[in-house]
């Protein structure tokens, strides 16, 4: 008796909103899951059975994986991508908050206008801007070098945005108050703001090491030799070389995936938790 | 600890004239509060002599030295902000402290102090929360042991009282005074409350629109008020005000007609012929009296009906409709008053205010 009432009662929240919008969301997962199912699937197939749409290997092997991390240069490129996509992050957090911070906390004469002009660098297209980056790490010998990977993304229009935007959100009273404490402008912004701003750091964070690490263009164009190769153009290079083992690129995919997990599985979590302004206001 | 001194501060946003023309000295260990109402430039002074406000002209000294330029840190200032602006993220011991380390103290002393300020402020239990767990009146305290651990020249207090509820706000006024009294730090206090102005300084600076209408002590601004503004701005119920006109005037004796063409005589001669005059009163100087007949020596009689009574306890507040506009009249409680009542308001010649209508000064300085 009991348990049909409730039963009841929950069926008496389903309204036809709710039923739509759970199918919607479950439709969307499916066409973003799947792909990544097949991917892993994949990577446990042998090279014959890869053009069968079996969802499971009828004879599922680790040779793949065996061949990715003994024969190919993959260990190499992934600690390139590391390497870089790291490095741009740690950059990118301290300049574009740095920046962002000055733009949303100190009154000087062209603040708007340089606001403006770093805003108006979101709406370049990379493709514009590749000829002349190429050019310029010719011309200082950047080209085969993690810098030349990394330049074009140290500082972003996009990250410089955002962190002014979480900063204009800080009580001007906080800052004031750590000036009167005796600490110096640098030290304000490290040891106040910054705190203060984790969460817009750790999105910023995963955006751009995630934007980073799935980047192909730019790392195509400036490196030649494999060595110096990102996790995408290791991928793609795959192609060529072996012509089209699927099998072996679905590995290496996954093997390029687990990394960004770590990353989203650590920082989310800042995301999510955040630090209240519980400080002012009685 | 230190002397301040102001001379010719000014200090305009664009158009807005914030503060003009400000003059004063404050003596070594003296409380000084700045009151007047929302806006007349109380917290813009206050950020100027902590150096978080340029001054537009003028000259502001601590202990004798010019500090215009001085940047906020190398003030030796500490200040406590309305909202109280705790570092959300650090704890309340890392609160307090945060202003030692930038001086770079040894860490005993650090911890020693920070002990000491907390004893004195009650905050031992409470070192290692965030300020998101504090109530509002613990929050209070954290702002003040973060100005008190540093042991400044100056303490600048901003509003710090106002965002309590009234039952708290009086017992910190209390914790206020007394911590003064201990640690002897000249203070200037900004509050928009005149009752938290009166009961803490030693002298109030009363401001309006940017511009000093009075510097004294609470008892000076009370008994002497400069003008009108002064006089309905201190005390409370605020002072009844009414208008009469000069009729005639003698050595010894004045006759003024009131609004309803009622003639009263006073003893004073300050006055020209056709002077606007107004009166000012105390509510607690008027005697609210049922019976007809007393023709008191000295004194003014004015009819009136009462419209509201509020009892405050042992006092009662009665409000009076009459000829001359709203009285009120503050009486001992074992009065028998009702509301409608009719009533003859008893002034005493001595107790009554005199301003002049047109430059609003008190006539009587
Ligand atoms: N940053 C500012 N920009 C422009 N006007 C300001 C600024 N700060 C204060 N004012 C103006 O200056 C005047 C005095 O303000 P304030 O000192 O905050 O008053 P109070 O603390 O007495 O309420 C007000 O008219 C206010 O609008
Ligand atoms: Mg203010």
């Amino acid at each position: 008796m009991k348990k049909n009432d409730q039963i009841i009662e929950r069926l008496e929240h389903l309204n036809p909103s709710k039923i739509l919008t759970w199918t919607l969301l479950f439709i969307g997962s499916i066409v973003m899951v799947t792909p990544i199912i097949f991917m892993v699937s994949t990577s446990f197939k042998t090279g014959q059975e890869v053009y069968t749409l079996s969802l499971f290997p009828k004879s599922p092997t680790f040779e793949n994986y065996i061949f990715i991390l003994k024969e190919s240069k993959f260990l190499i490129w992934l600690l390139n991508s590391l390497w870089v996509a790291s490095f741009s992050t740690a950059s990118v957090l301290f300049f574009d908050s740095l920046v962002g911070y000055t733009l949303a906390k100190f009154k000087f004469r062209g603040r708007e206008i340089v606001f403006v002009a770093i805003l108006s660098t979101l709406m370049i297209p990379t493709e514009m801007l590749i000829i002349p980056w190429y050019m310029m790490s010719r011309e200082f010998g950047w080209i085969d070098t993690y810098w030349g990977i990394a330049f074009p993304g140290l500082m972003t229009g996009f990250g410089t945005f955002l962190m002014r935007q979480f900063f204009l959100t800080l009580p001007d009273e906080l800052i004031e108050a750590a000036r009167i404490d005796g600490w110096s402008e640098f030290a304000i912004w490290w040891k106040i703001a910054m705190p203060l701003v984790i969460p817009a750091l750790s999105a910023l964070a995963i955006f751009h090491f995630l934007g980073n690490w799935t980047a192909f263009l730019w790392p195509l164009i400036i490196v030649n030799d494999p060595d110096m190769y990102t996790i995408p153009v290791g991928l793609a290079s795959f192609n060529g070389e072996f012509q089209m083992d699927w099998e072996i690129v679905m590995t290496a995919s996954c093997l390029a995936t687990i990394p960004t997990l770590f990353v989203f599985i650590f920082l989310q979590k800042y995301i999510i938790k955040g630090i209240m302004l519980a400080g002012l206001k009685g | 600890m230190a002397n301040v001194q102001f001379e010719n501060l000014f200090k305009n946003y664009g158009e807005v004239k914030a503060v003009e023309d400000f003059n004063l000295k404050i003596a070594d260990g003296e409380f000084i509060v700045l009151v007047g109402p929302s806006g007349c430039g109380k917290s813009t002074t206050l950020r100027m002599i902590a150096g978080l406000e340029d001054i537009t002209a003028g000259n502001i000294y601590i202990d004798d030295s010019l500090i215009n330029k001085v940047h906020p840190k190398d003030r030796d200032i500490a200040m406590v902000f309305q909202n109280y602006a705790l570092y959300p993220h650090l704890s309340v011991k890392d609160n307090i402290s945060f202003g030692l380390r930038a001086q770079k103290l040894p860490k005993m002393e650090v911890e020693n102090r920070v002990l000491e300020a907390s004893e004195t402020l009650g905050l031992q239990g409470l070192l290692s929360r965030r300020p998101g767990e504090l109530s509002g009146g613990q929050k209070q305290r954290v702002a003040m042991g973060r100005a008190i651990v540093r042991n400044p020249k100056v303490f600048l207090f901003d509003e710090p009282l106002s965002n309590l509820d009234a039952k708290l706000r009086h017992k910190m006024r209390a914790e206020m005074k007394k911590l003064h009294k201990q640690v002897g730090t000249t203070t200037i206090y900004v509050t928009h409350d005149q009752i938290e102005a009166m009961t803490l300084a030693d002298r109030i600076v009363i401001m309006k629109d940017g511009v000093i209408e009075q510097v004294g002590t609470p008892n000076e601004v009370y008994k002497k008020p400069n003008n009108i503004f002064v006089a309905s701005f201190i005390g409370t119920p605020a002072m009844n005000f009414f208008e009469g006109k000069v009729k005639s005037c003698s050595k010894s004796l004045t006759t003024i007609t009131l609004k309803d063409q009622k003639d009263i005589k006073l003893s004073s001669n300050i006055y020209e012929k056709d002077q606007d005059i107004i009166f000012g009163i105390r509510p607690e100087d008027i005697s609210v009296n049922l019976d007809k007949k007393s023709k008191m020596k000295d004194s003014i009689e004015l009819d009136a009906e009462i419209s509201v009574i509020e009892p405050m306890g042992h006092e009662t507040v009665v409000i009076c409709d009459s000829n001359y506009g709203e009285l009120t009249g503050k009486v001992e409680s074992s009065h028998t008053l009702k509301e409608n009542m009719k009533v003859k308001l008893i002034i005493k010649e001595e107790k009554i205010y005199q301003f002049d209508k047109i430059s609003e000064k008190n006539l009587l300085l």
